[in-house]
C-alpha cells in the first residue's frame, strides 16, 4: 500500500516536471510533442554554437524553437522540418552531418587509420630463419640425448 | 623498411598543419544557403510608417545592401557611423530591423517607442538607410538564415542575394569582401 502510493507520488511529480518544461508549447497529441522534443534536442543554435535549441536561451533559438513548433503543428515530419532549417541555416543547423565529399573522412580515416596500422604491424614482423642444416641437427639431437 | 618510418613523422605533420589552421578558422563562419537565390517572399511594414508595406519586389533595379539592425545592438551602433560614410559615396542601403522587445516572448514595448529610439539613434550617429523593413515577428530574418545583428547581405539589381556578411561592417571587410563583387553589380547595371 505504502509503496503504490510512493509510486503514484512520484509518476505525477514526474508528469508535473515534464510538463513544466514543455507547458509553453501546446500540442494536439503527445507524438508531436515527442517530435518536437527530439527536434530541439537534435538542432543547433546557429547563434551561440555547442548548444542544441533546448538548451539555448538566445533570441535565435527561440525563434527557431517557435518555427520548429509551427512546423510540427501543420504537421510536418521530422525530415521535413529539418530540410526547412537546412535550407535556410545549412547543414550546420543539424548535429548528424551529411555524407559528402568533404565529411567521408569522417568514417574513412579511422578505417583507414587501422588497415595502415594492422597492415604496418604485420609487414614488420621479421621473418625468423628456422631451417637447420645436418650437421646442426645432430648436433642439437646429441644435446637432447645428453640432457637425458 | 627503414623508409616506412617516415610515415608516422609526415602523418604527424600533417595533423600539425591541419590543427594550426584551426588556431585561426572563424567557427562563426559558414556559406551562406541562400546565395544566388532570389530574396524570399515577404511582405512587411516600413518601420517609420507602418501602414506602408513593403515586398521582395523593393530590391529589383538597383544594388542593394540589406543591414540586419537592431538600437539593442551595440557593434550595430559602431557601424552606423561607417554604413553612413558608404551611403553618402552613393551606396543603396536598407535596413532590416527587429527588437526582441516587441516580442510577448521577451517584453512589452510599443511600437511608437521602437520608431523613437530608432530615431534617436539615428540622430546620433547618422542614418546610412533609404528605409527601414521592420521584420515584426522575424519571419524574414529567419528565412534569410540571419543569427543574429548586425549582418549584411548584398542583393544585385534582379533581386538575388550575393553576398552574405555576419559580423560589423568595416573598411577592412568592405575592401576584401564586399567592394570587388560591388563593383562588378554596378558594372551590370
Amino acid at each position: 500500500m505504502r509503496l503504490s502510493l510512493g509510486i503514484l507520488l512520484l509518476a505525477l511529480f514526474l508528469s508535473v516536471a515534464s510538463m513544466a518544461t514543455e507547458d509553453k508549447y501546446q500540442f494536439e497529441n503527445e507524438q508531436q510533442r515527442s517530435l518536437f522534443a527530439e527536434l530541439s534536442k537534435e538542432l543547433r543554435c546557429p547563434k551561440c554554437q555547442n548548444q542544441n535549441l533546448a538548451d539555448s536561451d538566445a533570441m535565435i533559438a527561440a525563434d527557431l524553437k517557435r518555427k520548429v513548433h509551427e512546423l510540427v503543428l501543420a504537421g510536418q515530419d521530422k525530415e521535413q522540418v529539418i530540410a526547412y532549417m537546412k535550407q535556410r541555416y545549412g547543414d550546420f543547423v543539424y548535429y548528424q552531418p551529411p555524407v559528402n565529399s568533404m565529411t567521408i573522412w569522417l568514417w574513412l580515416l579511422p578505417v583507414l587509420f587501422i588497415v595502415i596500422a594492422v597492415l604496418g604491424v604485420v609487414l614488420s614482423r621479421k621473418k625468423v630463419n628456422v631451417s637447420l642444416d645436418d650437421k646442426q641437427l645432430q648436433r642439437a639431437k646429441e644435446l637432447l640425448e645428453s640432457d637425458k | 623498411m627503414k623508409k616506412l618510418l617516415i610515415l608516422p613523422l609526415l602523418a604527424f605533420a600533417g595533423l600539425l598543419v591541419f590543427l594550426y589552421q584551426g588556431l585561426f578558422s572563424d567557427p562563426r563562419e559558414h556559406k551562406s544557403t541562400l546565395l544566388e537565390h532570389t530574396m524570399p517572399a515577404f511582405t512587411l511594414p516600413d518601420l517609420m510608417d507602418t501602414d506602408r508595406n513593403y515586398t521582395a519586389e523593393v530590391f529589383n533595379g538597383q544594388v542593394t545592401l540589406l543591414n540586419v539592425w537592431g538600437v539593442w545592438c551595440i557593434t550595430c551602433a559602431i557601424e552606423l557611423p561607417y554604413l553612413t560614410q558608404l551611403q553618402q559615396e552613393g551606396k543603396h542601403i536598407v535596413g532590416l530591423y527587429y527588437d526582441q522587445d516587441i516580442d510577448p516572448d521577451f517584453g512589452v514595448k510599443t511600437v511608437a517607442r521602437v520608431q523613437q529610439e530608432v530615431t534617436q539613434k539615428l540622430t546620433q550617429l547618422g542614418n546610412p538607410y533609404a528605409f527601414n523593413i521592420f521584420d515584426v515577428k522575424r519571419d524574414l530574418s529567419l528565412d534569410l538564415g540571419v543569427t543574429g545583428a548586425p549582418e549584411t547581405f548584398l542583393i544585385d539589381q534582379q533581386g538575388r542575394i550575393r553576398l552574405h556578411h555576419i559580423g560589423d561592417l568595416n573598411p577592412r571587410v568592405w575592401k576584401n569582401k564586399f567592394a570587388p563583387l560591388y563593383q562588378q553589380l554596378v558594372a551590370e547595371l
